[in-house]
């Protein structure tokens, strides 16, 4: 088990920069998650540090060794690919069994690991068959089973769910965190699902065009997310951007949204009083805006479009002046298309960001 | 309505199956014939009207055929140029092949339409300064001679056919056998010529059946040490009508088994290899 450190990692293709000075630490043991949309760089990140691409820029270090200049069979990684890239010409035992024979480990111990991965698995029925024999989801594990044998200092995974069913996907990501528990190997996930991110995740890394913009435990980012795309992809549905202008008169600093205006906490009002006349975004999460009969402090008129009833909540979709926004409501809360209703911001639960940079505007700065 | 969409239908599959049936006659029949006359006496081949039914049955033309002098010695030396041809396009061909399919680099697209290019060249045209140059270089009349000159007319197909094969193995293999303890060529080994092989094995075969029927080199380069088609052409002209049946025979004898073992692989050939 170790420790990685990604130190300004650099990495062009052609024209298009995919890693952009990237700094990253990973400590020993943390599940740390790459997350992104397509392009952001996180795959190539991880093939940096596979040792499958040569970057242009920059070291990669693996415990305390420096392995930039590594080929992937000297740096102690092991890695699950998106294809699962299963070998079709051997056995599961063989596929499994195949790094461990390139260490030359004696027979009795490869046998013994192998079916250990394998019942971890539950593989132990098709170690005699052959990946052509097995369902996609079964190749998969396969392909878990044969990276996790190797016991390596880093576990590598890119996206190994994607190409997994909806209801098998649910499945698997909880046997891969129940995994993580038992083995607890240094893992780097990549993926483009917030929700295997939230999920699996001891800290996530939030990337967009070749930068991490955030890096944190999965609850502090949703919960202060450190930009509008950030508070925009973590969350389904994603977070609501209201605009608005600073106005601080008499001491008190309010938000003007439409013809309401919308008092931040108290921790913030003094950095907020600085930005007056200024645009600004007002970011909130569906679940923390409430319907109010009337107009009270800190509301909004608001016109119900669509009223989606999803089971565990209704999930409504809101005129809100020129923009469209998303409320959800308990399941039995009383409301149709058309209604005129008062929006409620908790004020605590709000995230303001600058309307220019699309930056959170944070009290400790 | 409903009978004459059926009698379209019919019509349409009697159709198919009647150019199908007569696409099938068109080789087939020749083949037929000259199997026909290599296998029945001297006289029948003289018959006329012809017998389409084997009346005479007796292998009296094929030992005649077989042991007519220099026929066994030519057959032979087909087979060693064929095998070192084989051999000697594989080893240089593959890894070109697999340099195509794997790497991108400058004047890719221009080596591929070169190797293409280079086929187009008549051989016939080729043939007579290759033999003046072999002469000047002691190669002239032997197999090895022609076994080089066969390579060079096989190298372009093995390495655009296994260029196709390579990439029909996804590369995601071999870099997971590289994060598994592989250098480069062991993964190639490993895993990516295991995967290969069916489709290998049929350029391989296909390469044979080149180098066996080819006629026009190999007659031109060789005086003494023939290969059997240069044999079979050169004793052509003197030679009685059984002779020629028994000839043609025992020459088609070999592509036609091989193209039959490998039917099924040659959809392969072409990179199509099932995961």
């Amino acid at each position: 088990m170790a420790g990685i450190r990604f130190r300004s990692i650099r990495k062009v293709f052609g024209k298009t920069i995919a890693a952009n000075d990237v700094s990253l630490e990973i400590k020993d043991g943390e599940f740390m998650v790459l997350l992104g949309p397509s392009g952001c760089g996180k795959t190539t990140l991880l093939r940096c540090l596979a040792g499958l691409e040569h970057v242009d820029g920059g070291r990669v270090f693996i415990g305390e060794r420096d392995v930039t200049d590594l080929a992937p069979r000297d740096r102690k990684i092991a890695m699950v690919f998106q294809s699962y890239a299963v070998f079709p010409h051997l056995t599961v035992f063989d596929n499994i069994a195949f790094g461990l024979k390139m260490q030359g480990r004696p027979r009795d111990e490869i046998k013994r690991r192998v079916e250990e991965g394998a019942a971890l698995l539950e593989l132990s029925d098709f170690l005699k068959r052959y990946p052509a024999q097995l369902s996609g989801g079964q190749r998969q594990r396969v392909a878990v089973a044969r990276a996790i044998v190797m016991q390596a200092a880093v576990l590598l995974m890119d996206e190994p769910l994607s190409n997994l069913d909806a209801l098998l996907r649910l499945q698997m990501r909880a046997e891969l965190k129940r995994l993580h528990q038992e083995i607890k190997a240094t893992t780097i996930y990549v993926t483009h699902d917030q929700v295997e991110a939230l999920s699996l995740g001891d800290r996530i890394a939030v990337m967009q065009n070749g930068r991490i913009v955030q890096c944190d435990a999965p609850m502090s980012i949703y919960d202060y997310p450190a930009n509008k795309f950030v508070g925009g992809f973590i969350g389904t549905p994603p977070m609501n951007f209201l605009p608005g202008v600073v106005r601080a008169s008499d001491g008190k600093t309010t938000a003007v949204v439409g013809e309401s205006h919308i008092a931040p906490s108290a921790a913030l009002a003094s950095t907020l009083s600085a930005k007056n006349g200024q645009p600004i975004l007002l970011g909130i999460r569906p679940e923390n805006l409430t319907l109010a009969p009337t107009q009270q402090a800190n509301t909004i008129r608001a016109r119900v479009l669509v009223v989606e009833p999803l089971g565990s909540h209704k999930l409504l979709t809101m005129q809100v002046g020129a923009e469209i926004s998303k409320v959800s409501v308990a399941p039995d809360q009383r409301v149709a298309p058309k209604d005129d209703v008062w929006l409620h911001f908790d004020p605590d639960k709000i995230r303001w960001m600058d309307a220019a940079t699309g930056d959170a505007i944070s009290s400790m700065v | 309505m409903q009978s004459s969409l059926s009698r379209q239908y019919i019509f349409s599959r009697v159709l198919l199956y009647g150019a199908a049936i007569l696409l099938a006659l068109w080789t087939l029949a020749p083949l037929y014939l000259v199997a026909l006359a290599a296998f029945s006496t001297k006289q029948a081949t003289f018959q006329w009207p012809k017998p389409l039914l084997p009346t005479d049955f007796s292998t009296d033309t094929m030992e005649f055929f077989v042991n007519t002098k220099g026929v066994l010695s030519s057959v032979g030396n087909s087979v060693i140029v064929a095998l070192v041809t084989i051999v000697a396009s594989l080893v240089l061909g593959a890894p070109g092949g697999y340099a195509l399919a794997r790497f991108r680099f400058r004047g890719k697209d221009a080596i591929s339409l070169g190797l293409l290019i280079s086929k187009m060249f008549p051989t016939a045209i080729l043939s007579i300064p290759l033999a003046v140059a072999f002469m000047q270089m002691d190669l002239y009349d032997t197999i090895w001679g022609v076994a080089l000159v066969h390579t060079a007319m096989a190298l372009p197909f093995v390495i655009i056919v296994t260029s196709g094969i390579f990439v029909g193995v996804p590369r995601d293999l071999e870099e997971a056998a590289q994060t598994l303890g592989c250098n480069r060529i062991q993964a190639f080994l490993r895993v990516v010529l295991p995967l290969a092989l069916p489709g290998l094995a049929a350029a391989a075969i296909f390469t044979f059946v080149i180098s066996w029927n080819e006629v026009f080199a190999a007659t031109i380069l060789t005086l003494r040490n023939r290969t059997l088609p240069a044999q079979v052409l050169s004793s052509l002209n003197d030679s009685p009508l059984y002779y020629r049946y028994a000839g043609g025979f025992f020459m088609i004898i070999p592509a036609l088994i091989f193209i039959f073992l490998i039917r099924r692989y040659l959809l392969n050939l072409w990179g199509n290899i099932v995961r």
